[in-house]
């Protein structure tokens, strides 16, 4: 009975020996972050575990936009919000239509569609940046935030369109057969039949736009190079351009920037895993 | 993960039975509005894939471009920076996901609470925490080296300012970001295999390491393949973890083809920035074939 006990126990004690390796290792630059964003300037490198004074000084200094790296928060907060929202809606519209045209009308050509699409998705995305920067130029977009959100929708449409293409291969052919039977137009299918059970899948590709577009750095700061029209990302990255930089402001403000995304990954976390870890492996 | 390769097989006769249907008939309202419906993303496609790709290749066409690239010390070092990154980063990163993922199939209630937070660095935006990682090894008030300072009164190294250190250490910080989400895909391959098969071999007395010799690794090791290869894809275009921990300094030594074409064009040499692209093509291009072969089986 006690030897049961005791093997229990070392069981127990060889799992906690990896636990809390990895709860250290994944939470110690999050836990630094968070420190920073609460202590007094100056104070946070003294090394402790816990500032003696915790404050909220420093969110305080942002909202009121009360340093020259800050002056235009608001702006690039709102900046961020609208890029990723236009960028996340505009890719569902576009990717389920496409995923309509060759999942249920079997449009021709789109299993080549299809493939092109799939073929963008796995070209990574900054071996593609200086093309797509040098074109906005030359589409004279440059500085405009519809080049950084069109490039966002370009990025994030192949993945969306394979994602809902899979989820509506499922949708049972009869339903379809049934629909045309009652003399049901391609749209009132659409409309009727195809929205609302697609509707957990493209509440993930839909997330999944959003976050994209929401933590893009390398696009946003090529493409968009003036403080107003910015995003929250590229003003962050522009900390690094002195040495003096107030480090407490940059994390309170990483720690703003983090958050939305954060909470909106674990909101739509069912969706998204389902979705999304399926889709991106296969075995 | 199993459900979408079954009902892959099954949508296939499915599709080789719709020209039968009214579907394929010239112009009929239902193939007018797959193309009405389908437009958007194929002008999407050929605005800002095609001619971008076009003009980028148009703008590599020059030979002397290559011969410049090749000259260029600081490329061969990238070259050499890729290929370390990718050989040590994606195998570092699969093992210890392979391993993790045995531990975290495990059911108790602090390992389910712990999965939750394991997902943070991938679930938060890379910028904050690496920039967060990156304040941490300052040299002179990062917490790592005070700490090192306080325990044995010695100063810590420079550690952004070693390439080889560096670049080690950005590696780190790919791996901290990504390996929540191969942990997890490789979970999900673990609870696929049915739970029998583990019982069977207690019982028959195998020990923890013949299990996953020859229950876990065998059917494992297809999605462990896939996943290596797709990784290296991302690894590749992993710009986050090295620009914004050493920007790809000192002196350009810890650049990976994945920042060096921005390096170019700041220099005012996008043609160089391109060639290195095209470079970079030979190593992408079969990657990415395997991925297609695999996704469109």
């Amino acid at each position: 009975m006690s030897r049961s006990l005791w093997r229990q126990a070392s069981s127990e004690a060889k799992l906690l020996l990896i636990g809390i390796p990895v709860a250290i290792w994944t939470l110690l630059p999050i836990y630094h972050l968070v420190l920073f964003a609460l202590s007094p300037r100056g104070q946070a490198v003294t090394g402790k575990l816990w500032p003696d004074h915790p404050t909220l000084d420093n969110f305080a200094v942002v909202f009121h936009q009360e340093h020259h790296y800050l002056l235009h928060f608001w702006k690039q907060l709102w900046n961020s919000v609208l890029i990723a929202v236009a960028a996340g809606a505009i890719t569902l519209c576009i990717a389920t239509a496409a995923a309509f045209a060759i999942s249920r009308l079997r449009v021709r050509g789109g299993r080549t569609i299809m493939n092109l699409a799939l073929f963008t998705y796995f070209i990574p995305a900054a071996f593609l940046a200086v093309p797509m920067y040098k074109t906005m130029g030359n589409y004279g977009l440059l500085n405009s935030q519809w080049a950084l959100i069109l490039a966002m929708v370009t990025i994030a449409t192949p993945y969306a369109i394979w994602v809902l293409k899979q989820a509506s291969d499922k949708l049972p052919l009869e339903l379809d057969e049934a629909a045309r039977i009652d003399g049901a137009t391609p749209l009132q299918l659409f409309r009727l039949v195809y929205l609302p059970l697609m509707l957990p899948s493209m509440v993930a590709v839909g997330t999944y736009a959003l976050l994209l577009a929401w933590n893009e750095y390398l696009y946003a700061f090529l493409l968009l190079s003036d403080d107003r029209s910015t995003t929250l990302g590229v003003a962050l990255g522009s900390f690094l351009s002195a040495d003096d930089s107030p480090w407490e402001l940059l994390m309170a403000t990483g720690l703003l920037y983090a958050l939305p995304p954060a909470a909106i990954y674990y909101a739509f976390k069912r969706y998204m895993v389902s979705g999304l870890t399926a889709g991106a492996v296969k075995s | 993960m199993s459900s979408t390769l079954a009902l892959d097989s099954a949508a296939k006769p499915g599709r080789q039975s719709a020209p039968a249907g009214p579907t394929r008939r010239k112009l009929s309202p239902w193939q007018a509005w797959g193309i009405v419906l389908i437009a958007p993303y194929v002008l999407v496609f050929a605005v800002f894939v095609l001619y971008p790709v076009a003009y980028g290749l148009w703008l590599a066409r020059h030979p002397a471009s290559y011969v410049h690239l090749f000259d260029d010390p600081v490329f061969v070092r990238t070259v050499v920076n890729t290929l370390v990154f990718l050989i040590i980063g994606i195998n570092l990163k699969m093992l210890v996901a392979l391993f993790l993922s045995g531990f975290f199939v495990r059911t108790r209630w602090w390992i389910r609470w712990l999965s939750v937070l394991f997902i943070l660095p991938w679930a938060v935006p890379s910028i904050p925490t690496i920039l967060s990682l990156r304040f941490m090894l300052n040299p002179e008030w990062g917490v790592i080296n005070t700490t090192i300072f306080r325990l044995t009164g010695a100063d810590g190294p420079n550690w952004l300012n070693n390439p080889q250190l560096a670049l080690f250490l950005a590696i780190l910080v790919h791996i901290w970001k990504s390996l929540p989400f191969w942990t997890l895909i490789l979970v999900a391959g673990r609870l696929a295999i049915p739970g029998e098969m583990y019982e069977a071999a207690s019982v028959d007395g195998a020990t923890t390491w013949q299990k996953f010799r020859f229950i876990t690794w065998p059917s494992l090791q297809t999605l462990y393949l896939t996943s290596s290869i797709l990784s290296m894809i991302w690894t590749l275009g992993d710009f986050n973890s090295v620009y914004l921990l050493t920007g790809g300094g000192p002196a350009d030594q810890t650049h990976v083809l994945a920042t060096l074409g921005l390096r170019y064009l700041r220099l005012d040499l996008v043609d160089l920035s391109m060639a290195t692209v095209v470079c970079a093509l030979p190593f992408v291009l079969p990657l990415v074939y395997f991925m297609m072969k695999r996704l469109s089986r």
